[in-house]
């Protein structure tokens, strides 16, 4: 039944993105001009996607949300880029970097893709460098490097606490630099809204200029979206307010097939939640674990004491506290993957050790490192982000441990691409956390920097050329054609519809609730009970919004609720899609737990017989259940083991 | 510890950049003081929508500090009066029971209104677009290390980089003086080796645009630094002046 | 190249340093001059008589006034435009922030305060010595008793402030310098490029010793002639006359 063609070439791991460079098809310089495409997205894959494109001659339409290209939520990745240096001499290499991005992504992805990303890593870091991006140095003058979460040598490149933002200003950087060649033309403050097919190929884009909520049509050869993830699926999340998955929607309604999308990552280390007014979750950087200890108390009623407010985490003696990844995991101790340290956390938690007034939060605990380094030498590592939490929760890190808890981050899953990363639609093509690509079930630490501008400085530029090779002799496209008509109309029609709703519940709130619904049964810990009856108050709450949601003002205005109602309608179709996906898989790989799937030690349990593939899920019409399609993932050059994070 | 407090807003609301803009009054009730500050306008605009009327514009997007994109004058301050935080790290337990809070957009010739608390700062992409770069195409980079860069040099480049182009430096300068963002990108190349060759060429034109698009002349009050969230210093503003002068001084 | 000093912020903040560390020097040789008063009529006089209306003092002269009037007319010209900097509607909410001085943000006002007094010390000295000497070589008609003061400056010294409201005057205007001094040396010198995070401080602080002696300088020079006038005490000069 399959029919999926990842085309993915032929020969031995660490020759085919070689061998497909040379056996390609290019476009000469020449016609190069005569063809234009449009980037959505100005995050790492999306502006380094767009300004490499430029700087080839292509011609360049790049639309973002916010007020300006340098905005995107890149910019908040704090702990760093890993690349395959070896510059520490630690036994790095090509071939471990790909190894444990497979082994972390639990053997769900495809070797192929990630031994390319492991491949162009270093590039990355060359280029980066030369944009003058100020990563860390040693007193010589040469890089410094930290180690991350599943991995055993120290491959990841920083700058400070904020390597996100200046690996983003890079890449605005040299975006900023086409612009002013002309090669790119910027759109801010526009949010695409729906992709045009002609002839089933991707030709064009409707837009919403979010400053008077005029519609607006763009045509091009091809489409590149690069529109990150969709975790704000679940309300409360690390994302960006702006962050969503609408494009991604979009593409899935005309064809392209969304693949994996129960994948969704919940990272270990965030600020826990406070309150029912909160927006959203602060992140603190999985590189604080290089340092920090996490523990609970030993005992239950230290557990409560503190809860009640009785207890302070400084007066618990070390041998009363339980340092439950050092103990697991002696191996990687706190260092193991995001999904394997947040389940750890949700254990504890659930067995009534937790700390904070709601339990739900574990210590992570810097006194021991302070002790053997110095406050300075912790403020210079972390300093930053010390001053984010004190900042939020109101408490002094360096003196008492700060409290965490795991909140979705990162969505693996996404819109499927075949090895050059086009999708199912041909001239459509997904570059970053959009697309469901390199990670597998779940993303190790400090690799979604590298995957985004692994695509766009990288692999897009070059596997797009042999999607446009044979487009240099169509015209450019008029935007009066009967397509645009019908797309743009359906999206007026749309933005009326509920418009006139005019109901008694506010986005927000309807927003609100079905975060509760993901997070509750949709969450760390999946059953087929829970997916069940997700899947049922997902199917009433989109009845709610489309009965009973209230949104002010006009469709042609500056409309802020209008904009976030089109969202949230994509929102709960990705809710029921990760559900459904979730239900599929009865497995538990990376960050997809089913409860019924776990070893007696609580480990996930992959099965590998019957769900050693890609879940790609095909958009059937409204109402009608999506149709699955499976990607096989054969593994040729890699055994798959049971993931050992203890020895 | 969180408690609660009453707090009475006066916003600024204007329609767009032609209109005339006025300050309306809200009470609001029962604020958690553990509530960002955009966390309580969310609770406002809530408010405002249950009771059928226009929410208030204002942006926002990553919500911890990095984006830049939040951007509030409140109580004469740009961010509030806490240094080194941006408006959406501001917190409800900064502030009294019973406080009056003005909150303003940034106001300058350069970032005219959209909408209420809303601002136009696409002057900034322009500065960067004239001349905030390395000229150097992807691909052909020589390996990272081949220059090496002291860590001193490094690190002051990143003290410069860490500016989130907010645009509270021209939003708190008497002036409506770009210059320390301006500074900061040209420091933070200026400094590297690899950003030395264009230097004298990136100053001039980042400068020239800056002037062009109506920003003020800087007259070192010094505003802008003690505002900033992130602390970009002011000896960035000596070292463009530096760059920029020789620059002139070969022509 | 030149048309930057007009057409470009940095250059017209330029003129404005430039110009200012020209007065700035300018107000330290007079200064000191004016010390020499406490201590001899005759050296005093001496001085006033060599910045007559000699070519090269008034070659002098106009070089300073050229640099008043452009340091002035700058002024005027980057107020205008920087408050149309901050465009049509103002912050309804001012706060200072703290690291911000106060004369820092009042340089105009402070420039005001001195340019009348300017006008004033020029009355009571230059329009009777230098100018007086000019109008004579224009073959003006000026009478013998102006005419022989205009290098008797020791005179004007002791008749300008033997008045309190003249002193008192002065001392207003000479606190104004100090403040315009305290932000204008550093800010010149950070506007040539001069500066940077180390001597960020140590040049601030530079700034406002300089200030604070060329001010009490002067201030020293007024109050000693005027207590010396009221009183009726008569040691000045020190020297004897």
């Amino acid at each position: 039944m399959s029919t999926i063609d990842s085309k993915i070439p032929k020969g031995p791991l660490a020759e085919k993105w070689t061998n497909y460079k040379n056996t390609q098809k290019l476009v000469n310089p020449a016609n190069k001009r005569r063809l234009d495409i449009i980037v959505i997205g100005t995050g790492l894959a999306g502006a380094s996607a767009a300004a490499t494109l430029g700087e080839l001659g292509f011609n360049v339409l790049n639309f973002c949300m916010q007020d300006s290209p340098r905005r995107a939520h890149s910019i908040a990745a704090q702990g760093g880029i890993n690349a395959a240096k070896n510059y520490q001499n630690d036994g790095d290499s090509i071939y471990r970097l790909f190894y444990d991005t497979i082994k972390g992504g639990d053997y769900r992805a495809r070797e192929a893709n990630v031994y390319r990303l492991a491949e162009v890593s270093n590039n990355i870091i060359d280029q980066c460098v030369a944009q003058g991006v100020p990563f860390a140095r040693e007193y010589g003058g040469t890089l410094a490097n930290r180690s991350f979460g599943g991995a055993q040598v120290s491959r990841t490149f920083y700058a400070k606490g904020q390597t996100g933002q200046q690996l983003l200003l890079g890449a605005y950087s040299a975006l900023s630099r086409q612009i002013q060649k002309g090669s790119v033309k910027e759109y801010t403050r526009r949010e695409v809204l729906d992709i045009v097919l002609i002839d089933g190929r991707a030709r064009g884009v409707i837009v919403r200029n979010m400053t008077n909520g005029k519609i607006e049509r763009y045509a091009a050869h091809a489409v590149v979206m690069a529109t990150g993830g969709y975790g704000n699926a679940y309300f409360l999340s690390t994302n960006a307010m702006h962050s969503n998955g609408s494009v991604a929607i979009q593409a899935y309604r005309k064809g392209a097939y969304f693949a994996n999308p129960c994948y969704v990552q919940i990272h270990p280390t965030c600020i826990p939640v406070h309150g029912d007014y909160q927006s959203k979750l602060t992140l603190m950087s999985e590189s604080l674990r290089n340092d920090g200890r996490i523990w609970v108390p030993k005992k239950k009623e230290d557990a409560e004491a503190i809860r009640a407010g009785k207890l302070k985490p400084t007066q618990i003696k070390e041998e009363d506290r339980d340092y439950y990844l050092e103990r697991r995991y002696p191996a990687f101790g706190n260092l193991v993957p995001r999904d394997v340290a947040s389940r750890a956390a949700k254990e504890r938690c659930d067995a009534g050790y937790g700390v904070a007034p709601s339990g739900l939060a574990v210590y992570l605990d810097f006194s021991e490192a302070i002790n053997r380094l110095g406050k300075d030498a912790i403020k210079a590592k972390y300093g930053n982000l010390f001053q984010m939490y004190e900042k939020i929760a109101d408490e002094n890190p360096y003196e008492t441990p700060m409290m965490i808890y795991p909140a979705i981050h990162y969505t693996m899953g996404g819109i499927w691409v075949d090895y050059e990363l086009q999708t199912s639609i041909p001239g459509l093509f997904a570059i970053g956390e959009c697309n469901f690509s390199d990670h597998g079930a779940n993303r190790l630490g400090a690799s979604a920097l590298m995957q985004g501008l692994a695509d766009g400085y990288f692999v897009l530029p070059y596997t797009i050329q042999n999607y446009l090779s044979d487009q240099i002799q169509v015209p450019r496209f008029s935007v009066d054609t009967p397509e645009f008509e019908e797309a743009e109309r359906s999206v007026v029609e749309k933005e009326n519809r509920i418009l006139n709703i005019q109901g008694h519940r506010t986005v927000d709130s309807i927003h609100k609730d079905l975060g509760h619904i993901m997070w509750e049964y949709v969450g760390m810990g999946r059953t087929k009970e829970s997916l069940e009856t997700a899947i049922e108050k997902l199917k009433d709450l989109k009845k709610e919004f489309w009965s009973n949601v209230y949104v002010p003002g006009k469709v042609e205005d500056l409309n802020i609720e209008l904009g976030k109602a089109l969202r949230l309608a994509d929102f709960i179709e990705i809710g029921e899609l990760i559900a459904h996906d979730a239900l599929n898989r009865n497995e538990s790989c990376g960050g997809h737990f089913r409860e019924e799937y776990q070893t007696p030690e609580g480990e996930a349990l992959r099965q590998d017989e019957e769900y050693s593939y890609v879940s790609c899920w095909k958009y059937t019409g409204e109402g009608s259940a999506p149709e699955l399609l499976k990607e096989p993932l054969d593994y040729e050059f890699t055994e798959r083991k049971t993931r050992n994070y203890k020895n | 510890m969180a408690k609660s407090i009453n707090i009475t807003l006066k916003v600024w609301r204007q329609k767009d950049a032609k209109s005339k803009g006025h300050f309306e009054t809200y009470h609001l009730e029962n604020i958690s003081t553990d509530s960002s500050f955009l966390e309580m306008l969310d609770i406002l605009n809530e408010k405002l929508v249950d009771e059928h009327k226009e929410p208030i514009a204002f942006d926002h997007d990553c919500r911890e500090g990095i984006c830049g994109m939040c951007s509030l004058y409140i109580n004469g301050h740009p961010h509030g009066y806490e240094s080194e935080v941006t408006t959406c790290q501001l917190h409800m337990r900064k502030f009294k029971d019973g406080d009056v809070i003005t909150v303003e957009p940034w106001r300058s010739r350069a970032f005219p209104v959209i909408r209420d608390l809303m601002v136009d700062r696409g002057a900034y992409d322009k500065i960067m677009q004239a001349g905030g770069y390395i000229s150097v195409n992807t691909g052909g980079t020589p390996d990272a290390n081949a220059i090496p860069i002291s860590k001193e040099i490094a690190d002051e480049a990143m003290d410069a980089a860490t500016c989130i182009g907010c645009g509270a430096c021209a939003a708190a300068c008497k002036n409506g003086s770009a210059m320390l963002f301006v500074s900061a990108k040209v420091s933070q190349l200026a400094l590297l080796p690899q950003g030395k060759l264009e230097a004298a060429r990136r100053a001039k034109a980042m400068v020239a645009k800056m002037d062009e698009l109506g920003f003020g002349n800087c007259t070192n009050t010094g505003a802008c630094a003690a505002e900033c969230p992130k602390s970009i210093s002011l000896s960035n503003i000596a070292r463009l002046n530096r760059e920029f002068l020789c620059a002139k001084l070969k022509d | 190249m030149s048309l930057f000093l007009t057409q470009s912020s940095i250059g017209r903040k330029l003129v404005m340093s430039i110009t200012g560390l020209f007065l700035i020097l300018f107000l330290t040789f007079h200064m000191c001059m004016n010390l020499v008063a406490i201590l001899s009529a005759e050296g005093y006089n001496a001085i006033c008589e060599f910045l007559g209306a000699n070519w090269y003092a008034l070659v002098g002269t106009a070089v300073l006034a050229a640099g008043f009037i452009i340091h002035i007319i700058y002024a005027f010209w980057l107020t205008v435009q920087n408050r149309a900097a901050r465009g049509a509607d103002r912050y309804a909410v001012v706060d200072k922030p703290k690291d911000v001085e106060w004369a820092s943000q009042n340089m105009l006002a402070l420039g005001i305060i001195m340019l009348a007094f300017l006008g004033l010390h020029l009355y009571h000295f230059w329009s009777k010595m230098q100018l007086v000497d000019l109008i004579e070589m224009a073959g003006g008609d000026v009478c013998s008793q102006a005419l022989e003061n205009t290098t008797n400056g020791f005179y004007h010294i002791v008749n300008t402030f033997s008045s309190p409201i003249n002193t008192l005057l002065y001392i207003i205007a000479l606190a104004a310098l100090w403040f315009h001094l305290s932000h204008g040396f550093w800010s010149a010198l950070q506007t040539i490029g001069f500066n940077n995070t180390t001597w960020f401080d140590r040049i601030k602080w530079i700034g406002r010793i300089w200030a604070t002696i060329v001010v009490l300088g002067f201030i020293v020079t007024i109050v000693m002639f005027f207590l010396d006038g009221f009183f009726g005490l008569n040691i000045l000069p020190l020297l004897g006359a």
